[in-house]
């Protein structure tokens, strides 16, 4: 814009009062607008609109051959009606649940012992993130060759060497979702290591100095300074890993396709299987309609969270 | 000063001294086994004839070394293809995250039309809603894409484009612009920058830190992508590495499989080994934005 433009338009603000189309244009709107277009198009297309779509599919009958028609609550109905989808809720809590005893504590203990490590603090946390980088596909397929059921498996030849009988692993229905969670844990804690160092170089080195002219050991450091610390940030990585767990997919996808027997068909795996599996074609209506009503629990349980966390806090 | 739990005077006690270093030296062995010893088992196993690795599952080359499953895996398994797709559709991902994460960024932090805030809530949205929510709608908007009468399944713009509809990136590079010094733009705005010239020639340039965040992130994010190219690439000319590697498990010999994983792994490792720092300090940074 040069000089004279910007005497013009202060000029056109003064005659005109109203906001006309040229000086809307000369008071920088069309730029912004033009600077708006990418996200507008692409976030409109593939983010804003098929939310709302969901939302109208999930009442919906649709296939690719004819127009969709309005069934109401059939495709909820249906979902309830399934046997399967009982078993998957059940299933998706018990890894949810598997993932929090091993996959919660582990980061902390390890985030606070490396934090105290003096020289070579980055090797410590480049090895911890390693797995992070691995591709998931191909993080799930090792480990799937680790599983090998047979005597020369890897994991059985190892355990063979501390005299341990061969386990069936990801073949038996009883061990298949545990194998799972410790699939998962090693390819997730270390992203979780890293928030939880750089909080912990946040917390203020005079609460620690403060604390010990009170007289405080290692532990009363560790209770009342450390995790009071990173409260907020412990709180946080807790419900979103109950969020993340909750959408589990590859794993029980690839490692075990939901067996054996059923006993690793997750909520998303049946959402997929609706959708893209249904030998009868497009189970659409079923799947939007169990995303749905799986993003709505999700979000109740983060409203109800947070709530309950804030009085905790305000104690 | 540099101090965390343990202070100078805890760390003079013998007792304490020494258990936190044996723990220190357990934690190391831990990391290096969970850390390298997978994929260390990957590697040996890539190039361990078949044989050996069935009868020997952990026992290093008991009968030499096969380094000819590389070779096997990229040229008669034709893993070059999808290896080069990855590139593709990390490439285009990366160029599409990019113009849509700066433009925005800047017209919302920069030139701040009154709608702004309106549109910035809605992109806020879409932080809380489920991807699985928008799979099969967004399904069927590739299929039958609005204003064009072409189907998208089957080319890369059926994972470029949605994939910049990336609300953290959005939010990642908003955030950076507000903490841009506002003086330097009215200085550039009287010297007679336009919209465009600031944004070309200041505001870009003084963000090379965050771009390179939202640049490593949309390059491995596009690596580790799975469902969504499962279901708009059926095929395997088009396929990603981690689309078509699970197709492959049955078909070939263990160790050309294993070498064709080992392959899959090589470039996100040596992005990360190359700018570590970026990982290890923009994890914090995403950890932060989301609380």
């Amino acid at each position: 814009m040069t000089a004279i433009d910007r005497t013009l338009s202060s000029q056109t603000m003064r005659g005109v009062r109203r906001r006309s189309p040229a000086t809307w244009i000369r008071g920088g709107g069309l730029a912004s607008l033009l600077f708006l277009l990418p996200m507008l198009f692409i976030f409109g297309i593939f983010s804003w609109y098929p939310i709302v779509k969901a939302v109208v599919m999930s009442f919906q009958s649709t296939n690719l051959v004819s127009a969709p028609t309005f069934v109401g609550w059939q495709n909820f109905i249906s979902v309830f009606q399934d046997p399967q989808f009982g078993e998957s809720i059940v299933n998706t809590a018990y890894f949810a649940l598997l993932a929090l005893i091993f996959g919660y504590p582990i980061p902390l203990i390890a985030a606070v012992l490396m934090s105290e490590v003096k020289r070579l603090r980055g090797l410590y946390a480049a090895l911890a993130y390693l797995p992070v980088v691995v591709p998931p596909v191909v993080a799930i397929l090792l480990w799937k060759f680790f599983y090998d059921a047979s005597p020369t498996g890897v994991f059985n030849t190892l355990l063979a060497s501390f005299h341990i009988a061969p386990q069936p692993w990801i073949e038996n229905a009883a061990q298949a979702m545990p194998s799972i969670v410790l699939e998962a844990t090693w390819a997730a804690a270390g992203s979780t290591v890293i928030i939880y160092l750089a909080a912990l170089t946040g917390v203020s080195a005079d609460l620690y100095d403060a604390s010990e002219v009170d007289g405080a050991g290692i532990w009363k450091k560790i209770w009342h300074v450390t995790l009071p610390q990173l409260r907020g940030i412990l709180l946080i990585t807790f419900i979103l890993q109950i969020i993340g767990t909750a959408q589990i997919f590859n794993e029980p996808f690839l490692m075990t396709d939901g067996g054996p027997n059923n006993a690793t068909v997750t909520v998303l795996l049946l959402i997929y299987r609706y959708a893209f599996e249904n030998s009868i074609g497009g189970g659409y209506g079923e799947a939007t309609a169990l995303s749905l009503m799986l993003a709505v629990f999700l979000a109740i349980i983060s409203v109800v969270y947070f709530r309950i966390t804030r009085s905790w806090s305000q104690n | 000063m540099d101090r965390r739990i343990l202070s100078p005077s805890d760390w003079h006690k013998p007792g304490v001294k020494w258990s936190v270093r044996l723990l220190h030296g357990i934690v190391l062995v831990v990391l290096i086994v969970a850390g390298i010893g997978p994929l260390l088992m990957l590697a040996r196993s890539a190039i361990t004839p078949t044989q050996d690795i069935l009868e020997h599952p952990i026992a290093f080359f008991t009968n030499g070394v096969d380094w000819s499953t590389f070779a096997t895996a990229w040229n008669t398994l034709g893993i070059w293809v999808q290896f080069l797709n990855t590139i593709w559709v990390s490439a285009g991902e990366w160029i599409v995250e990019i113009i849509v994460a700066t433009t925005a960024g800047y017209a919302l932090s920069v030139l701040q039309p009154r709608y702004g805030k309106v549109l910035y809530g809605m992109i806020l949205a879409t932080l809380f809603i489920p991807i699985v929510v928008i799979l099969v709608p967004l399904y069927l908007v590739i299929l039958h894409p609005p204003l064009l009468n072409q189907s998208m399944i089957n080319t890369w713009w059926a994972v470029w484009l949605p994939a910049g509809a990336s609300a953290f990136n959005v939010v990642l590079v908003k955030r950076f612009f507000d903490n841009l010094p506002r003086e330097v733009f009215e200085a550039a705005r009287t010297d007679g920058a336009g919209s465009f010239r600031l944004f070309w020639s200041i505001v870009l340039p003084m963000s090379k830190p965050i771009l390179g965040v939202v640049s490593i992130f949309a390059i491995i994010n596009a690596w580790k992508d799975y469902l969504w190219p499962l279901i708009v690439l059926q095929n395997p000319a088009v396929q990603p590495l981690s689309v078509r590697l699970p197709a492959l498990q049955d078909q070939i010999q263990l160790n050309v499989y294993l070498a064709a994983l080992a392959i899959a792994t090589v470039v996100p490792i040596v992005i990360f080994l190359v700018f570590q720092r970026f990982f290890l300090r923009g994890a914090g940074l995403g950890g932060a934005v989301k609380g």
